[in-house]
């Protein structure tokens, strides 16, 4: 990055910057309001984000993906990702999203079945 | 830097050292590397979290119900403080980035006041955590023990947690003392008692006709099941065995002590990364004060601990999420 060549443009092009700096404050302020955003809801619980969807309430699924969504600007923007080579961007993201994606698969699987072994395998954990 | 890397002569050939592949530096990549594993190392520890809390889906702590403080206000406030903590990391990651595009257009004083700000900020943040730790060290409601290890704790009739202090019932006669060296044999002693037994809490209950205990386990409004008050009674009648007050790595009156335990772990280890980190700015703080890199023509070692930096508050944003929110 020594020609300094930064990409000013965040969601698809959507919002273009004219300087790095500008782009800076324009990421914080997209961070600031998808937290608060995630605070709000995690104070009001809204009763219909309660509901379950694929093994978890939709508000669950909610947070994280608007995680997922903060720790892409923070990545690309913050860190510097969308100035980076593809290849690059590749061996850091993919190899971590991959091999975290399989930890978080069978550790929860195994979470889920010993939840249900205490629950109805006749084992008693309340003496 | 030319009087201290020798030239070999084999500039620009593949094998000649000085390529930069990816076309970045080896010290920028390097640091990518190490921010890949230890995301590997932090998402072992949450995917753990994740593993137990399933082990105990319907008995978790609430989490807005555990962390309900705010410095210097007394009253229920859940997330506020970690969402100013959120806010705080963020901001500083900011100040850091603005630091690191003022280096690339060389601009010294500039470099100089956003790292500062930067410190500023990974101290507030520090600050915070060690008092976050505090508060659920110290504990507010207090809670009874069971012998399976559950944990019991007291609400009114509306549903609004009470503390021990509220209406334990103090024996003044009670003769059990905290075990110190000083008081038998030389070689034992023993932690600090709870400030109420249970048999003063069992008093307490049976005094307060308004008082009912409330169980670990989640009913289907997703809220912890409150006893009837005769099952309340005989709860702590028959299985209460130790107050506890706060939480270690040993108890925890919010619940699973577990939930303790990767509580310490998790926001330690990270906390642990933001104390580095901040360490680590100011030193590089000084080096931009002396001007080191103003003479290396390059500001890129701001760049490379402002990527450690970020990656700190990329991993709290996680740590907010299945900490706080989910």
């Amino acid at each position: 990055m020594a020609d300094h060549a930064h990409k000013l443009e965040i969601l698809r092009g959507l919002i273009k910057f004219k300087s790095n700096t500008q782009k800076i404050w324009g990421v914080l302020i997209l961070l600031t309001i998808v937290t608060a955003v995630e605070v709000i809801l995690g104070i009001y619980k809204p009763e219909s984000l309660m509901a379950s969807f694929l093994g978890m309430k939709i508000l669950n699924w909610i947070f994280i993906i608007l995680t997922i969504v903060k720790a892409y600007y923070i990545t690309w923007d913050f860190m510097h990702m969308r100035d980076e080579t593809k290849s690059l961007r590749r061996v850091v993201v993919w190899t971590a999203v991959f091999l975290i994606c399989y930890l978080i698969f069978i550790l929860l699987l195994e979470g889920g079945y010993v939840f249900d072994v205490y629950k109805e395998g006749f084992v008693k954990t309340d003496f | 830097m030319d009087n201290t890397v020798v030239s070999t002569g084999t500039e620009g050939k593949t094998w000649g050292g000085g390529n930069k592949p990816l076309k970045a530096s080896y010290g920028k990549m390097m640091m990518w590397f190490f921010i890949v594993s230890d995301a590997l190392t932090f998402s072992g520890f949450l995917a753990a979290y994740g593993f137990s809390r399933f082990k105990f889906i319907d008995s978790w702590p609430i989490a807005d119900e555990v962390f309900t403080h705010v410095p210097f206000f007394h009253g229920n406030y859940p997330m506020i403080y970690v969402a100013f903590m959120t806010f705080v990391l963020i901001m500083s990651s900011v100040t850091m980035v603005l630091a690191v595009d003022a280096g690339h257009q060389m601009k010294k004083a500039k470099v100089t006041f956003y790292m500062f700000l930067t410190i500023i900020g990974g101290l507030i943040f520090v600050g915070s955590q060690a008092w976050e730790w505090g508060t659920f060290i110290k504990g507010d409601y207090g809670a009874v023990q069971t012998k399976g290890g559950n944990i019991l704790q007291f609400v009114d009739t509306d549903g609004h947690r009470v503390a021990l202090r509220d209406f334990a019932v103090i024996d003044e006669h009670k003769e059990r003392v905290q075990d110190e060296r000083k008081s038998g044999l030389w070689f034992t002693s023993e932690g600090t008692l709870p400030t109420y037994t249970v048999a003063e809490v069992l008093n307490g209950l049976e005094a307060n006709e308004n008082v009912l205990v409330r169980t670990q386990i989640i009913n289907e409004e997703g809220e912890k099941t409150v006893l009837s008050r005769a099952e309340s009674l005989r709860q702590i009648k028959d299985n209460g065995m130790l107050v506890v007050e706060g939480a270690n790595l040993h108890v925890n009156e919010y619940g699973s002590p577990l939930f303790a335990d990767f509580f310490f772990f998790i926001t330690g280890f990270h906390g642990f990364h933001v104390f580095s980190g901040v360490v680590i700015n100011i030193i590089i703080f000084f080096n931009v004060i002396i001007g080191t890199y103003e003479r290396r023509k390059s500001y890129e070692m701001v760049e490379k601990v402002g990527l450690y930096w970020h990656f700190v508050d990329l991993v709290w944003v996680f740590v907010f999420t299945f900490f706080y929110l989910v």
